[in-house]
């Protein structure tokens, strides 16, 4: 096994039953390696599978077949028994889309310590998580107050923190930043981006949003249960006809630059972001 | 839909907000018995100065503690007046209408249990509801009743239900208000008709309320669980709850304050 590999998933495969009877595949015989501290994306339109493997990561949802490795143990093995589904879920934490259904407490600081304390933590270790987990994302100000009176963009970040004081290696975020709004989605971003870079945490993040895809090191699209593409955001957003193809479209203005090319300007660098894009823009015409 | 505060809780800070919950709802018991206990003229005072001596402690205004008894004075109304006619006392009734005779006994009694009412609902809700936020009322009920865990009753369990239930209270009614909104915008009426009718309107809101209240406990379940919730065992909680002088020393009143309105009963009787 690759050494270097944190989740090593080996043919992986999941249906489900239809009313008639019938299965559908969700994925179809995935096989998938991400490194340790690696920041990927899982792209992918509606029904492409990807929320399906984020809840499989987890052990939320189990396979008709394959392997699932975390951190060189096998998830997927029959033998595991609930110690180690809580020691996997320690490991890996995951925030889901609707920051409502997560928030526990009607305190913001008991909340965040909702997950070290079931892990057993002596308080004052709690307290000092909980103190350091809020100030990472932003919220100490907010420490006694109520989810409730917070925006969604805020209530996300608590449950952002309340992952991150439990220590994980991993975090998952399926869709986090689906039902916020453009501000509260910068905000998410940011913070998952700071996660990644200064607490070396690996993330995957499973999106339907080019613009948010562009931000990772690594992109992984699905398209109907399948691995269509796999490589850095410059490689994939080459490909513009096939991303066209499954029902996802380059950022904005990797758009731009592409039709800026097809007019023969060639602007060079990477153009992922609006900022970086105009940059690339003025270099480019500064010169010609 | 945001600033509504759940329960009577007032935010400020007072010897009595910061007595440990447990404590608090123990004393509150203790209260409720003395209440009970009194029973002449100079230990009715006593309480009616305590009660107004809570008030002051916990730096709660007089009028929003008397706005919140205006609810009950049908009750306590309704009491007396049904004390006045049915005690019988010894002698001749100050009143004889015919079908009913008022004694002399049914006034004392009637006041007497206007007062312990009165102080009853004051007492108890400033040690208790005002002063508490409802989030560490639970956590003080289930440490008190943790010992019962001993003896199989999911004593945890119960103030888990009890805490996620006031989480979403704010949740579900903002939603409420969506549907509602929602239901107006496809021509939906609640105001106008019978009672009848108007409780017909309800039902399209309650369904998808209820529905997306499944749905809300079905993601909150997934998402506990992976945040490693397993019950109560093998918990440990970031607030350690300790009892300090202040809380010996209100427990040192309290039964001062029970023993003085017993020592009324018995010497002045």
């Amino acid at each position: 096994m690759n050494s270097d590999s944190y989740i090593k998933i080996e043919n992986l495969s999941i249906s489900y039953e239809e009313d008639d009877g019938g299965r559908t595949s969700v994925l179809k015989n995935i096989s998938l390696n991400i490194k340790k501290g690696e920041y990927l994306a899982v792209l992918g339109h509606n029904g492409s599978g990807k929320s399906t493997l984020a809840k499989l990561l987890n052990m939320i949802l189990e396979p008709d077949s394959g392997k699932i490795y975390i951190d060189g143990k096998e998830i997927t093995d029959p033998s595991m028994t609930e110690e180690d589904v809580f020691e996997l879920r320690k490991k890996v934490g995951m925030v889901f889309q609707n920051p409502d259904n997560q928030l526990v407490a009607t305190i913001v600081e008991d909340d965040v310590a909702f997950g070290p304390e079931n892990l057993g933590i002596e308080p004052h270790e709690i307290r000092k998580r909980v103190d350091d987990a809020l100030s990472a994302v932003g919220m100490s100000e907010y420490a006694k107050g109520e989810p409730a009176r917070l925006s969604g963009g805020q209530k996300q970040r608590i449950a952002i923190a309340g992952i991150l004081a439990m220590k994980p290696d991993c975090m998952i975020f399926d869709e986090s930043t689906a039902m916020l709004d453009p501000l509260g989605r910068r905000d998410i971003m940011d913070t998952i981006e700071m996660l990644n870079r200064e607490h070396g945490i690996t993330i995957i993040m499973i999106t339907h949003y080019m613009d948010e895809a562009a931000r990772a090191n690594r992109i992984v699209v699905l398209d109907d249960g399948e691995i269509l593409m796999d490589g850095a955001p410059t490689q994939i957003f080459e490909q513009h006809e096939k991303l066209k193809e499954c029902g996802l479209d380059v950022p904005q203005c990797v758009g731009l630059v592409n039709l800026l090319k097809e007019r023969g300007i060639i602007i060079k660098g990477e153009c992922h972001t609006p900022s970086a894009c105009a940059d690339a823009i003025v270099a480019a015409l500064n010169k010609g | 839909m945001k600033s509504i505060t759940l329960g009577q809780y007032y935010s400020v800070d007072s010897p009595i907000h910061r007595l440990d919950p447990r404590v608090k709802i123990v004393l509150a018991i203790l209260y409720i018995v003395i209440v009970f206990l009194s029973a002449n003229i100079l230990s009715m005072a006593l309480l009616l100065g305590s009660a107004f001596l809570l008030i002051a402690l916990a730096h709660i205004p007089v009028k929003l503690v008397m706005k919140s008894v205006k609810p009950i004075v049908f009750i306590i109304a309704f009491t007396a007046i049904i004390n006045i006619f049915w005690t019988s006392g010894e002698g001749d009734p100050l009143i004889d209408i015919g079908f009913a005779q008022i004694y002399k006994e049914g006034i004392v009694n009637a006041i007497f249990l206007v007062i312990r009412i009165f102080v009853l609902i004051i007492g108890s809700s400033i040690l208790l509801t005002y002063t508490t936020t409802p989030i560490s009322l639970t956590d003080g009920i289930e440490r008190l009743l943790s010992p019962l865990k001993k003896i199989g009753l999911p004593v945890h369990d119960f103030a888990m239900i009890m805490t996620i239930a006031l989480r979403f209270i704010p949740t579900l009614m903002e939603e409420a208000d969506k549907i509602m909104s929602a239901q107006k915008a496809r021509g939906a009426d609640f105001t106008n008709g019978s009672l009848i009718q108007r409780a017909k309107a309800l039902i399209p809101i309650l369904i998808p309320l209820f529905s997306s209240s499944i749905r809300h406990a079905l993601d909150l379940a997934t998402a506990m669980e992976c945040r490693c919730y397993r019950g109560g065992e093998g918990r440990t909680r970031m607030k350690i709850l300790k009892c300090g002088t202040a809380d010996i020393v209100a427990v040192v009143l309290v039964v001062a304050f029970g023993a003085a309105v017993v020592c009324l009963n018995v010497f002045f009787a």
